[in-house]
């Protein structure tokens, strides 16, 4: 059985000498008492539930020990009734990081107050949004703080079983929580009369075979209880009735990694971060056709500006920013103009986006923002479970329309349809899937108007990006130098060498090898 | 009582506690549409159609996961509701075969019905459609997914109500379709065909096998008792041209809408060219036809021969655990009354 | 059923033995699966690993022949651990102490030897029984169709008593009864000591209430139940014999035996739907019209008294029943002419107390369980509510005795039979159905894997089964879902016919003859 002292024992043990060898690494330095990594990027950042990441060795409990991990756990244990662990979350004002930002504390709270033989605690990790990788890192890289997340949640709520519902596709992250749980469970920080307390708790893995829709709460129940991952309706709270009809809060990965740090450090100081309505901070996964792609982690209140721009330099290859998509495939596309909206619950659900689970999407000049709808949209026709009318047969009808405006197929009338399909299946879906599938082409809808009417009026792509409205042509800067005629996989160019090349437009196929190619840019898309 | 009061399309009404929307509508005689919906089951929300209208909820709230409560303001035929309900059936009908003069559950389709109610027509999005699968391997019922609208009704019978868990859903999303394990095909499954999924099928996919060709609005229907089993479950003969053409479960009856593989589609040996048709009398050895005269004389004058010579105890009748009470009771009063003796018995023991 | 078929979702526990409900009760089966599911626990007993089974909290896999022991196995704990119903006992029962002293000897070890059975699955079964606040015991001929039936069923009643479970909802001792009216029948007074209504025939208020009703002189001498009438045909005592609506030349054991008494009979009457192979034998056959060409009513296994109704009409000059048998009468002498089926029930009612309030009228609009004394009674759920039909149960200990036939070297497995879901009793009406006879389209015997190995056969071999009264030829199905030393047939089938090798030995109290054991010997053909 593990104990106060030998908690003490461990961390005094460990960390003088890995403090030390972690400098002499030179990746990180002192920023206050933390340790943090070096770095321009990581200047303007915060790190809570990263703070570990890239720091310490996941596989290893003593290193997690040493910066003060299981103390949160200790502490509510030995300090605290459930009740004040549930007071203390509350206060924070901790939201969900899952996407839509419900109160935690309100969550635990519905399930502490339920009287139950048993109840249960799950963490979401079954991420599933395009280019998102916020609870992988987490969990690969320090599983054990969604463990204590876990075990802080189960005993305010007064839960002894835990369930960590976890994507088959992110065996690195599968393995890292199952060496966690080992030596968790091996120091007695898991399992009966935790630090002899009398509190038992106990945590599962369960894999999820790569549906996007089981990341809903009510589909993940089904799954953990071994029916098909479908969503179902909620006819109670899960608070109330839950997995197996208990009483149960299911929580995502990094919402559970700030727990730790709120019962070490309490409420007021995490309430000093971020903004007042959305404290604390959030970790994006900024990708796209960005500079400096990666894992940020921000303070709530942080404009898109500081972000994409002071984090993450800007548009690639100097071209010109246009849009960032937030919140993955239920986000929205937010343009230029309001590139100075503070990123936080409230503000992005003012202007059609939302926070989501943290994608973060940058868009350039020659992104077509018909095309990113339809991106978007495909995952979502893809992923949809088939059990609800609207997400199933009109999520299919909107891609078929994006595709054929796409393609220069549009007709008139193809814009009110979408916006009439995306009223209905937003509104009328069963989950939240529906229901947030049609927020991609809405935005790109209301901020980009004109690019679905040049491609379905004008049969043009502003973005040039559309590859059945748009022309390869040489130009008459072309030096005759043959590249792109060696280049063409369909032989579409011909023209002597030192001359000016000529593309059959009727053999090109529009893969643009030869634009990429061309050391002049004597190749134009019209 | 625990009761709320609340506002239904402008009337005041005062409902228990936790009755769905969906059947305190019903119950005050608000028809509100669904395809999906079964009192025995657990709510799907599946179909959508029953959405209403709540005053200061924002979305639309299907009434049939919705529970009532105090001051709430419903509209069940509101603008919006109506324009939502539009716009599913057109989504459905978009993906339907358009082939109800064909179609045997023409006139007892759900999805006819509602698309006549709402003035769809022929569907805004007929593009693309589901890929065909058709499974006819059961001897009883035939599976067209091109009919199928998804509402899962057969699936949640199948496992809730029967308990048999024969089918499921397969793959996702507009590729999603209702099949057996693996796709093996009914054949192949755990079916025990006991038809109480085709009984539930809103429209033309899950169709029952039937030997004569009848519309739906062709057909008179008689409350009857089962032959078979003790259990007694209560079902309608669907009968045409003086010939039963199919079965239907009693819903508000102890078998509460199931019936089982004889029940529900072992009928036809009523119509079976075995059936005696006319008396038969054993004359040099063989059994021949004859009128009913003949056979009651022939019997009646056996009767009163025995009587004379062996007496009344020497009359032996099994009556009979298949025929009616009354049936059974004219027997028996026959033998106990007419012959005189107590000797009648039936198979009760086998 | 002493209680309904509808309480059984409101069951704590089920306890299902001799019933192989979701083949042969399905709907039943289906509720039942549905009251698992909402959390009741369930027991099932049998020699075979039915379905069931699978969702049984315990599976008691016993062999052939010994319920009684099993059930007083499970008394036995029940009273070891003390989850016997005390007060009820006082109140409600008499005989306990001599229950007490029977089962006493019925160790879960001495049990667990005779049935064949884990001791630790009697003890969990009889705790979930005996914790249950409701629990209901659900049988069929599993239980009765042995040489100790009678026994056994006093042994359900015994057990059901023990724990309170007689007289409440939800609970009670269900005998699912087999066939659509086999109740009905029996209410019908289709029994040789009861009039309709159980009224005796040897008690002189009875006989005179209905002499003077059908104005006639009747007979107080108990008749003779089949077995007796077809011993009496052997020895000439009977000539002429009526069978309306049976077939014993398939139902009944010993198939040899009961051609050779129907070739004996003087004289044989048969009304029937079809030809079948006991009306190809008959004198005279006479056309009936089946179910859904007549008016009536059914009595269901819970008591319920439900209307049948014409749809259509019978085919060529086929009549209902009550017609030929009316006419039959009146050209014997009777002049009673009934218009139609309500009158004949306007004369049940007014002579039978228990159907005493039933009309077609009411029927047109209520459901009603018997007893049904009068017109202002709504029926009754479940029986013994405020008392026993006898004023206090009664516990009737029984002791087990093996059955009447055991195995030996020349017979060494253990012959039991059954229904199927896809054939009903002697498919008169199954066997003219093309998809039944597709998706069971012909007899056959499970035999278990290791004795199927022994005798050197494989699955879908043809086999030969000899028992002391014939033999036949069937097709092995191999399987796991009868132990070792049993085999299983079901008797609906003309071509190897089970009843050509089961036993006609009865139970002495209800006649019942042991259709579930009989020793056989197998051997590939």
């Amino acid at each position: 059985m593990i104990t106060k002292e030998k908690l003490f024992e461990i961390k005094e043990k460990t960390k003088p000498s890995l403090v030390e060898k972690l400098l002499e690494g030179d990746r990180v330095e002192f920023r206050g008492d933390d340790l943090v990594l070096k770095g321009e990027y990581y200047k303007k950042q915060v790190r809570i539930a990263l703070k570990n990441c890239d720091i310490i060795d996941p596989t290893d409990i003593d290193e997690y020990i040493a910066f003060d991990g299981y103390f949160a756990l200790l502490k509510a244990l030995t300090e605290q009734e459930p009740g004040d662990v549930v007071a203390e979350i509350t206060e924070s004002l901790l939201r969900g990081r899952g996407g839509a930002g419900f109160p935690t504390g309100r969550k635990w709270n519905e399930a502490y107050k339920f009287d139950a033989d048993k109840k249960y605690i799950i963490c979401n990790a079954d991420e599933g949004d395009p280019g998102a990788f916020m609870d992988r890192s987490i969990l690969e890289k320090d599983p054990h703080s969604v463990l204590e997340g876990m075990a802080i949640g189960g005993y305010a709520i007064g839960s002894d079983q835990g369930y960590i519902y976890v994507r088959a596709e992110y065996p690195m992250a599968v393995k890292r929580l199952e060496i966690a749980i080992k030596q968790a469970k091996e120091y007695g920080l898991l399992g009966n009369n935790i630090f002899g307390t009398g509190f038992n708790f106990d945590i599962e893995l369960r894999l999820g075979s790569g549906a996007f829709v089981c990341g809903e709460g009510t589909a993940l129940m089904e799954s953990i209880e071994g029916r098909r991952g479908m969503p179902r309706p909620k006819l109670y709270r899960t608070a109330h009735k839950g997995l197996w009809g208990k009483p149960t809060i299911i929580n995502n990965v990094e919402t559970l990694a700030n727990v730790p740090a709120i019962m070490n450090k309490g409420a007021k100081w995490f309430r000093s971060i971020g903004t007042e309505e959305s404290p604390g901070t959030k970790v994006f996964a900024l990708v796209g056709k960005v500079e400096n792609a990666g894992l940020v982690e921000v303070p709530m209140g942080m404009t898109l500006r500081e972000i994409v721009f002071d984090i993450g330099g800007g548009a690639q290859d100097g071209k010109e920013y246009k849009a960032v998509q937030t919140g993955g495939p239920s986000g929205g596309c937010i343009p230029a103009d309001l590139i100075d909206t503070p990123v936080d619950f409230e503000s992005l659900g003012k202007i059609w986006s939302i926070m989501g689970s943290g994608g973060m999407v940058v868009m350039d000049e020659n992104t077509c923002m018909v095309d990113i709808a339809k991106f978007f949209l495909d995952f979502s026709v893809d992923e949809s479970c088939g059990k609800c009318v609207p997400c199933r047969e009109g999520t299919k009808r909107m891609h078929e329309i994006l595709d054929r405006i796409t393609k220069g197929e549009g007709v008139e009338g193809d814009i009110e349809r979408l916006e009439n399909l995306s009223k209905t299946v937003s509104s009328t879906s069963l989950c939240g899937l529906g229901q947030t599938a049609p927020n991609p082409v809405i935005t790109t809808i209301k901020y980009y108007r004109h690019e679905y009417e040049a491609h379905i009026k004008d049969k043009s792509c502003p973005a040039k990006s559309c590859k059945a409205l748009i022309k390869y042509e040489i130009t008459d800067d072309c030096i005759g130098c043959t590249r792109c005629a060696k280049v063409c996989p369909v032989v579409a160019i011909t023209g002597k060498v030192k001359e000016k090349h000529l593309i059959d437009q009727a053999i090109c196929i529009k893969c643009g090898a030869c634009y990429d190619v061309c050391p002049v840019d004597a190749i134009s898309i019209i | 009582m625990n009761t709320v009061k609340l506002t239904i399309n402008g009337k005041q009404y005062e409902i228990e506690k936790g009755t769905f929307v969906l059947k305190a509508c019903s119950d005050i005689g608000i028809d509100i549409p669904t395809m999906c919906h079964d009192e025995r089951l657990v709510p799907s929300g599946s179909c959508r159609l029953c959405q209403v209208e709540v005053e200061g909820w924002g979305k639309l709230h299907t009434a049939c996961t919705t529970q009532v409560k105090e001051g709430m303001v419903i509209h069940t035929h509101s603008e919006k509701v109506v324009k939502a309900r539009q716009d599913l059936l057109d989504m459905l009908i978009s993906n339907h075969p358009l082939d109800c003069l064909t179609c045997e559950s023409a006139g007892a389709c759900k999805l006819q019905d509602l698309c006549y109610e709402y003035g769809i027509t022929e569907g805004t999005y007929r593009w693309e459609m589901s890929k065909p699968y058709y499974d006819d391997t059961n001897p009883f019922y035939t599976f067209d997914a091109s009919k199928c609208i998804l509402c899962g009704l057969c699936v949640r019978v199948c496992d809730e109500l029967q308990g048999t868990n024969a089918i499921g859903f397969e793959n996702r999303g507009f590729e999603t379709l209702v099949a057996t394990p693996f796709g093996e095909g009914l054949e192949n499954s755990t079916c025990v065909s006991c038809g109480n999924c085709v009984s539930v099928c809103p429209v033309g996919a899950l169709e029952p096998r039937s030997k004569m060709k009848f519309r739906q609005w062709e057909i008179e229907t008689t409350r009857t008792t089962c032959s078979y089993c003790g259990v007694g479950c209560q079902m309608d003969l669907k009968t045409k041209n003086n010939r039963v053409v199919g079965v239907e479960p009693a819903f508000d009856a102890h078998n509460e809408g199931l019936l089982c593989v004889k029940g529900k589609f072992s009928y036809n040996f009523l119509s079976h060219p075995d059936r005696l048709t006319m008396p038969l009398v054993r004359k040099d050895g063989v059994l021949v036809e004859t009128t009913w005269d003949e056979a009651y004389n022939v019997i009646t004058s056996k009767m009163k021969q025995t009587k004379e010579d062996f007496g009344s105890d020497s009359f032996a009748g099994l009556t009979s655990a298949r025929c009616t009470n009354e049936d059974n009771y004219m027997f028996q009063k026959m033998f106990r009354s007419t012959l005189g003796t107590n000797n009648v018995d039936h198979c009760a023991r086998l | 059923m002493t209680n309904s078929i509808q309480e059984i979702k409101g069951t704590d526990a089920m306890f299902i033995i001799g019933s192989n409900t979701s083949e042969n009760h399905p709907v039943i089966g289906a509720i039942m699966k549905q009251a698992k599911k909402a959390g009741a626990k369930m027991i099932v007993a049998d020699p075979r690993r039915i379905e069931m089974a699978e969702y049984a909290d315990v599976f008691l896999q016993l062999k052939p022949g010994t319920n009684i022991a099993l059930l007083n196995g499970l008394m036995h704990v029940i009273i070891e651990k003390g989850l016997q119903a005390d007060s009820y006992i006082d109140e409600k029962t008499e005989n306990y102490e001599e229950l007490k002293r029977l089962v006493k000897d019925y160790t879960p070890e001495r049990v667990a030897e005779i049935c064949g059975v884990d001791a630790q699955d009697i003890i969990d079964a009889a705790t979930i029984y005996g914790e249950a606040g409701k629990a209901g015991i659900y049988y069929t001929m599993g239980i009765t169709q042995h040489t100790t039936g009678t026994h056994a069923v006093m042994s359900i009643s015994n057990l059901a008593l023990l724990c309170g479970n007689v007289g409440i909802e939800s609970a009670g001792v269900n005998p699912l009864r087999g066939q659509n009216n086999v109740q009905g029948a029996c209410d019908m007074g289709g029994l040789p000591a009861d009039l309709p209504g159980y009224q005796k025939v040897f008690k002189p208020e009875v006989l005179d209430k209905f002499q003077d009703s059908w104005g006639s002189k009747l007979s107080n001498k108990v008749g003779l139940t089949i077995t007796e009438m077809f011993k009496a045909i052997e020895e000439d005592q009977v000539k002429f014999l009526y069978i309306m609506g049976e077939n014993p030349m398939v139902s009944d054991p010993d198939t040899n035996h009961v051609r050779k008494i129907l070739d004996h009979v003087d004289f044989m009457v048969v009304q029937d739907i079809f030809l079948t192979e006991t009306a190809e034998m008959a004198d005279v056959v006479l056309p009936a019209a089946a179910f859904a060409e007549k008016d009536g009513t059914f009595t269901n296994t819970e008591r319920r008294i439900q209307r049948v109704r014409k749809a259509v009409e019978a085919p060529g000059e086929a009549k209902a029943d009550w017609i030929i048998l009316m006419d039959i009468m009146n050209r014997m002498g009777d002049e009673t002419r009934y218009l139609n089926p309500a009158i004949i029930m306007e004369e049940i009612a007014s002579l039978t107390p228990s159907y005493g309030g039933v009309t077609y009228k009411r029927l047109e609009t209520e459901s009603l369980q018997w007893p049904v004394p009068d017109q202002n009674h709504p029926g009754t759920k479940f029986l013994h509510k405020t008392a026993m039909a006898r004023g206090r149960g009664l516990f009737m200990p029984v002791e087990h005795v093996e059955s009447a036939e055991i195995t030996s070297d020349e017979y060494p497995l253990i012959l039991t039979t059954g229904r199927i879901l896809y054939h009903y009793h002697t498919m008169t009406m199954t066997g003219r159905e093309d998809g039944l006879n597709k998706l069971a389209p012909s007899s056959y015997v499970e035999i278990n894997e290791a004795s199927a190995n022994k005798l050197g056969i494989e699955n879908g071999d043809r086999v030969k089964i000899y028992s002391r009264r014939g033999e036949l030829e069937t097709t092995a199905l191999v399987t796991d879902i009868i132990e070792e030393g049993v085999v299983f047939m079901p008797f609906h089938y003309t071509e190897g016919k089970a009843n050509i090798l089961t036993n006609s030995a009865i139970d002495e109290i209800a006649k019942i003859p042991e259709l579930k054991v009989a020793a056989v010997r197998v051997e590939k053909a």
